[in-house]
């Protein structure tokens, strides 16, 4: 397990002369999923290596303890007993990476766990999420509860006032306040990259986070209108290279919203692979949050093991 | 599956895999082709007339599949009569070919379209199992680009007669397509020669038959009249190829391959009057500047160099980076070079696959062994899995000066030399210094330097933060050794076209010598021996060459009349201090003209290349008003000019007038032109903006025509001032007269010196080293067959263009024949600019 990332003092040169050219970026994220593929086991095995990076996610108005503990039952079970045994994977301890809920529901999924005696990850999202315009005072708070409630990670989004403006420094002083809020907790700092306007900011958004002693950079709640997209991806992982090239510390990376399909959680393993390497395609730096993708990756198990193509109501549902 | 065997059972479980997550192969079929191997017997003829042909006799050649060596289908060699049997159905199949209507041809072409449509995958595969080219590249580069190409040409088939007044097909074209890029550089010559109503023979390298043999089933498939296309495939020695291209009915060659093969084949055409667009070899720059997205400068490298094995001629082999980031670059390609896949070609997985030919491996290891030797480092990913194909690692090189012969010699392998640079003066400078100008890119986030470093780029095409990208109605093609003419765009359909007013060329039974021709004078023109007393005729002139705008003194010594010479206030004294008489009609002595030598001409171009670095850059409209003045300042010295015409030339009285007269109107002319050939915008499925940038050529060479000694001079050295080039013109050797008379006008337009300048003497004396000086780019000639013959087999050393007339005649006071298109085509070197746009995204 690699070192937790420390965070280093506010150095405006990181995010100075910074470029990224968007159309190369694009050619870029285009041919990654027609150079590489995975397929018969090693395409299951992927999908499994998929299932134990996500983020099992809830996050609506009409949450309530019923699904939220549905959901840590199946982060703890994801595969069908069965199908794991035809594939010699029973005893791997196949989990999801984490549960993923509003503050508010972080004691439900606690008290599910301990019930299940299963030791996942409760992620819970904060500081006014998906927004973020709350005061801070509130944010800092909302944050403290989550862990006291239990959550062992908090996916906090940033200040995206102060980014459009230009205040990097002061969207550094919140996240380092936010870091020191979250404890113990790992401290995933959403970019909302969707409201960022440039692939310039996503970069120093991405950078001024890690400083600030980031776990996790994540692209986005989900909520906006572009959520995470390749080439958004591509500038992050560069960042997180730079990072790790500069300090040392490795930063890990969770894209979520709108990645649904099993293909598409293999396109996203070889990203990582490819552009950070096989250390970056583990739980402990690479997270998809997602909550209709462990169905897909399910039923394409269900046709690896079987040969045939699983009803909808083959496998159970979160 | 083999390399699936090949695992051990236990590193391919699930269990295991989950744990390292590593790659399987991931192989694409070969079946389908082989079936169609099969079908054939793996045993190939000539398509020859619309059927297969196999003579009894005759000797074959294998092609094999590059990544395991295995033999995929037998070829014949094509002997004299296959060449004849196919060239002959050619020339009868354009006889109705020709006269369909341009909607009729295009509805063919549509039809061919849509059947390489149906057939992608086959042809991938083929493209990929002869070749070498991993299949990604083949299946969603080069199939779709080959499906666009068919479909855009067919809407040139239909357009023709409105976009191309006054031109006509050349009738038999021989297409000759690239051994390493077989499929894209046949269709792309094949349909521009189809959709402008010629027909065509096809030779494709016996390396790499496969695709032109698939391609020419498809089209039959695809219901193409027989004869239209016919293919005769080839030997290792390319006997067929030669016999192909020397074939008195075959009218024009298009070639694409190296430098060497385009050469030979250019001085085998010499002179036949055959018309020749070579794509040849290149040695292309990555100019990357501090300001530029180096991650993606990282991709760039892999998408150009290492993953088509760099063996297609505007691979960016040169990568020149900015002193500042280079270290820096160097790290993130070294690192970058762990993830670069070296393997199968068929393998989904392979970034690079095997090289085209079994040579290849060991000409890459000599040079990089080459480079190591001279203290560079090279970095190489790891080499291919299969030990049975021709394989090369992609490799990196850092350290090697711009000197190595790593980096100035073109050699098709994955390998890329990183040279650092230290101002943005200095990456254009080792840029353009390279013998090949096939392409460039620039990659920077300032659009302001990326263009005006593409502006100062020699290449056919750049790239602004992208390489290789391509399509069919953007044009592609070189200046220097990478050849001349074009692919693609409006001018890659030209370049298939000849002025309906052109003839047919005798059959090449001119023959000349070719170590000889010119290279002496020829002795000085007798004149009359005037007797004692006799009057010489007024206005005797003593004329020196004319080529650069240091004033010298006039000779003290006066002529014989006591009068002061016409010398012109900045000519220049011949080097060889000769001088030869020049008489009109009746044999009388007009005046002395210099007789220009050898280093007059290497003085001419220095002077030339100095002026046109300037001249070239100027504002259009400035050309033009110089042209307008130099009209207007013809215009008041009309009566004389024509007076000196009509007794030079003996003309009927009147006729003098007529030809000044016709010069003044074409100065108007080109005045006019100055500022309305600038390009065309491409139309390219792309984002961003494509255009078409018609550059000068540079110093053009002018041998002018011996009739209509002032107009031919004006028609010519007009078109190309008007388009920013620089000119060494000789005057008509009988009259030079007349066009040194315009010395005076050129000083007083404004003209600076050096963009015209004058050689008088012998025509082919001054043409040999015209042509024999590697720093003109163009030679234009309008003298005899003979001379025409040498310009053409001489100007292939460095490739220059040429523009000559086969001892034809032409008719400098008809409009058609005169000005227009052709002379714009000769007086431009189109340039490709590339911009991608994007930089908006999300909200």
């Amino acid at each position: 397990m690699a070192a937790r990332n420390a965070g280093v003092d506010f150095d405006e040169a990181w995010i100075k002369n910074v470029y990224i050219n968007l159309p190369a970026i694009k050619r870029r994220a285009e041919t990654l999923g027609t150079r590489r593929g995975v397929k018969k086991q090693w395409q299951a095995a992927w999908q499994l290596r998929a299932v134990t990076c996500i983020d099992l996610t809830t996050l609506a108005g009409d949450d309530t303890p019923t699904n939220v503990s549905r959901l840590c039952y199946k982060a703890a079970h994801p595969v069908r007993r069965d199908l794991l045994k035809a594939m010699g994977m029973e005893s791997a301890g196949i989990t999801t990476g984490a549960v993923c809920v509003y503050p508010s529901r972080v004691a439900d999924c606690k008290k599910a766990m301990s019930s299940l005696q299963a030791k996942i990850n409760i992620a819970s999202v904060a500081t006014g999420f998906p927004t973020g315009q709350t005061p801070l005072k509130m944010r800092l708070a909302e944050i403290r509860e989550a862990v006291q409630d239990g959550a062992t990670e908090i996916d906090i989004v940033i200040n995206r006032t102060m980014a459009i403006g230009g205040d990097w420094k002061g969207v550094y002083d919140e996240v380092r306040l936010m870091k020191e809020a979250c404890g113990e907790a790992h401290m995933k700092t959403i970019l909302a990259t969707g409201e960022l306007g440039s692939m310039v900011n996503v970069y120093r958004a991405s950078m001024v986070c890690m400083m600030a002693g980031a776990d996790f950079i994540k692209t986005s709640t989900g909520k906006e209108g572009v959520n995470a997209t390749l080439p958004v991806s591509l500038v992050m992982l560069r960042a997180i290279r730079d990072y790790y090239e500069w300090t040392k510390f490795k930063v890990g990376f969770k894209p979520a919203g709108g990645i649904r399909t099993a293909k598409d959680a293999c396109t996203w393993l070889v990203l990582m692979k490819e552009e950070l390497g096989d250390e970056w395609t583990k739980p402990d730096l690479f997270r998809i949050g997602a909550s209709s993708l462990l169905g897909d990756i399910e039923r394409q198990l269900f046709h690896h093991v079987t040969g045939r193509y699983a009803a909808p109501w083959e496998v159970p549902m979160a | 599956m083999a390399a699936t065997s090949a695992q051990s059972g236990a590193s391919s479980s699930v269990r295991s895999i989950f744990e390292t997550l590593s790659y399987g192969p991931v192989p694409d079929a070969d079946n389908v082709a082989k079936a169609w191997l099969d079908d054939h017997c793996r045993q190939f003829g000539h398509f020859i007339n619309g059927s297969w042909y196999k003579p009894e006799a005759g000797s074959q050649s294998q092609t094999q599949n590059p990544s395991t060596g295995e033999v995929l289908a037998s070829v014949l060699e094509a002997s004299e009569d296959d060449v004849n049997k196919a060239v002959t159905a050619a020339k009868e199949a354009f006889t109705s070919w020709s006269s369909l209507t341009p909607h009729v041809r295009a509805r063919y072409l549509y039809s061919v379209a849509r059947h390489v449509q149906k057939h992608q995958q086959l042809v991938s595969v083929m493209e990929t199992l002869d070749s070498g080219r991993v299949m990604r590249e083949s299946r969603d580069i080069e199939v779709p680009l080959v499906v666009r190409s068919v479909y855009h040409y067919a809407g040139w088939a239909d357009v023709r007669d409105a976009e191309f007044k006054g031109f006509k097909p050349y009738g038999v074209v021989a297409v000759l397509p690239s051994f390493t890029r077989p499929l894209v550089s046949l269709t792309q010559r094949l349909c521009a020669a189809l959709a402008t109503g010629n027909t065509v023979v096809v030779c494709p390298s016996p390396t790499t038959p496969l695709s032109a043999l698939l391609l020419v089933d498809i089209c039959r498939e695809a219901g193409l009249p027989a004869g239209v296309v016919n293919v005769v495939t080839d030997g290792r020695e390319r006997d067929g190829m030669r016999r192909l291209v020397a074939h008195a009915h075959v009218d024009k060659v298009a070639f694409a391959g190296t430098t060497q093969v385009g050469r030979m084949l250019r001085q085998l055409v010499a002179g036949t009057g055959k018309s020749m667009s070579l794509e040849l070899s290149g040695k292309s720059a990555m100019i990357v500047f501090e300001n530029s997205d180096l991650d993606s400068v990282v991709e760039g490298v892999v998408d150009n160099i290492w993953s088509n094995q760099c063996q297609v001629n505007t691979a960016g082999s040169r990568l020149l980076v900015h002193e500042p980031v280079a270290e820096r670059l160097a790290r993130k390609l070294r690192q970058r070079l762990e993830t670069v896949k070296v393997g199968d070609s068929l393998d989904k997985l392979s970034d690079i696959g095997a090289l085209t030919c079994d040579w290849m491996p060991n000409v890459i290891e000599q040079f990089v062994d080459e480079a190591r030797q001279e203290g560079a480092q090279i970095y190489q990913a790891a080499a291919g899995q299969s030990n049975r194909g021709w394989f090369y690692p992609p490799t990196l090189v850092v350290g090697a000066q711009a000197a190595s012969r790593i980096v100035t010699e073109d050699f098709l392998g994955p390998v890329v030399a990183l040279i650092p640079f230290r101002t943005a003066k200095e990456a254009i400078a080792l840029a353009n210094n390279s013998a090949y100008a096939m392409a460039a890119s620039v990659w920077t986030e300032s659009v302001t330097l990326a263009f005006e470093v593409g502006s100062l780029l020699q290449a056919g095409t750049v790239w602004i933060n992208c390489h290789n990208v391509s399509d069919a109605a953007a044009g592609v093609g070189g200046g220097r050794l990478s050849g001349s003419g074009r692919t693609g765009g409006k001018r890659g359909v030209l370049e298939y076209m000849q002025l309906s007013s052109a003839t047919p060329v005798k059959p090449n039974t001119v023959n000349v010598n070719m170590q000889t021709f010119g290279s002496s004078v020829a002795p000085r023109p007798s004149a009359p021996i005037p007797g004692a007393g006799d009057e010489k005729p007024a206005g005797e002139k003593n004329l020196s060459p004319y080529y650069d705008d240091t004033p010298i003194t006039p000779p003290s010594t006066p002529t014989p009349r006591g009068e002061q010479p016409d010398f012109p206030r900045n000519g220049k004294r011949p080097d060889g201090q000769y001088s030869r008489p020049v008489q009109n009609a009746k044999g009388q002595v007009m005046g002395h003209v210099a007789e220009a030598s050898r280093k007059d001409v290497r003085n001419a171009v220095e002077a030339a290349q100095k002026a046109v670095a300037s001249w070239s850059k100027r504002a259009g409209h400035n050309r033009a008003q110089i042209l307008f003045y130099l009209a207007e300042n013809l215009q008041l010295r009309r009566e004389e000019l024509s007076a000196q015409l009509e007794a030079l030339t003996g003309q009927a009285e009147g006729q003098g007038l007529q030809e000044v007269d016709l010069a003044i109107g074409r100065l108007f002319y080109w005045g006019a032109y100055c500022d309305k050939y600038g390009g065309t915008v491409q139309e390219v499925p792309f984002s961003g903006s494509v255009s078409e940038v018609n550059e000068a050529v540079g110093v053009i060479g002018i041998a002018c025509p011996e009739a209509c000694p002032l107009l031919g001079f004006v028609s010519l050295f007009a078109a190309a001032i008007s388009r920013g080039n620089a000119v060494i013109a000789v005057p008509s050797e009988k009259y030079p007269l007349p066009a040194l008379d315009l010395y005076q006008i050129f000083d007083t337009s404004d003209l600076p010196g050096g963009v015209v300048n004058i050689l008088t003497g012998n025509s082919d004396h001054l043409t040999r080293f015209l042509c024999e000086h590697e720093d003109v780019q163009a030679v234009w000639y309008f003298g005899s067959a003979e001379g025409s013959k040498f310009v053409e087999y001489a100007s292939a050393e460095n490739m220059k263009r040429t523009w000559v007339n086969y001892g034809q005649e032409r008719d400098f006071t008809d409009p058609v024949q005169g000005q227009g298109e052709e002379f714009l085509f000769h007086s431009t070197q189109p340039k490709t600019l590339w911009v991608p746009m994007g930089e908006i995204f999300a909200n």
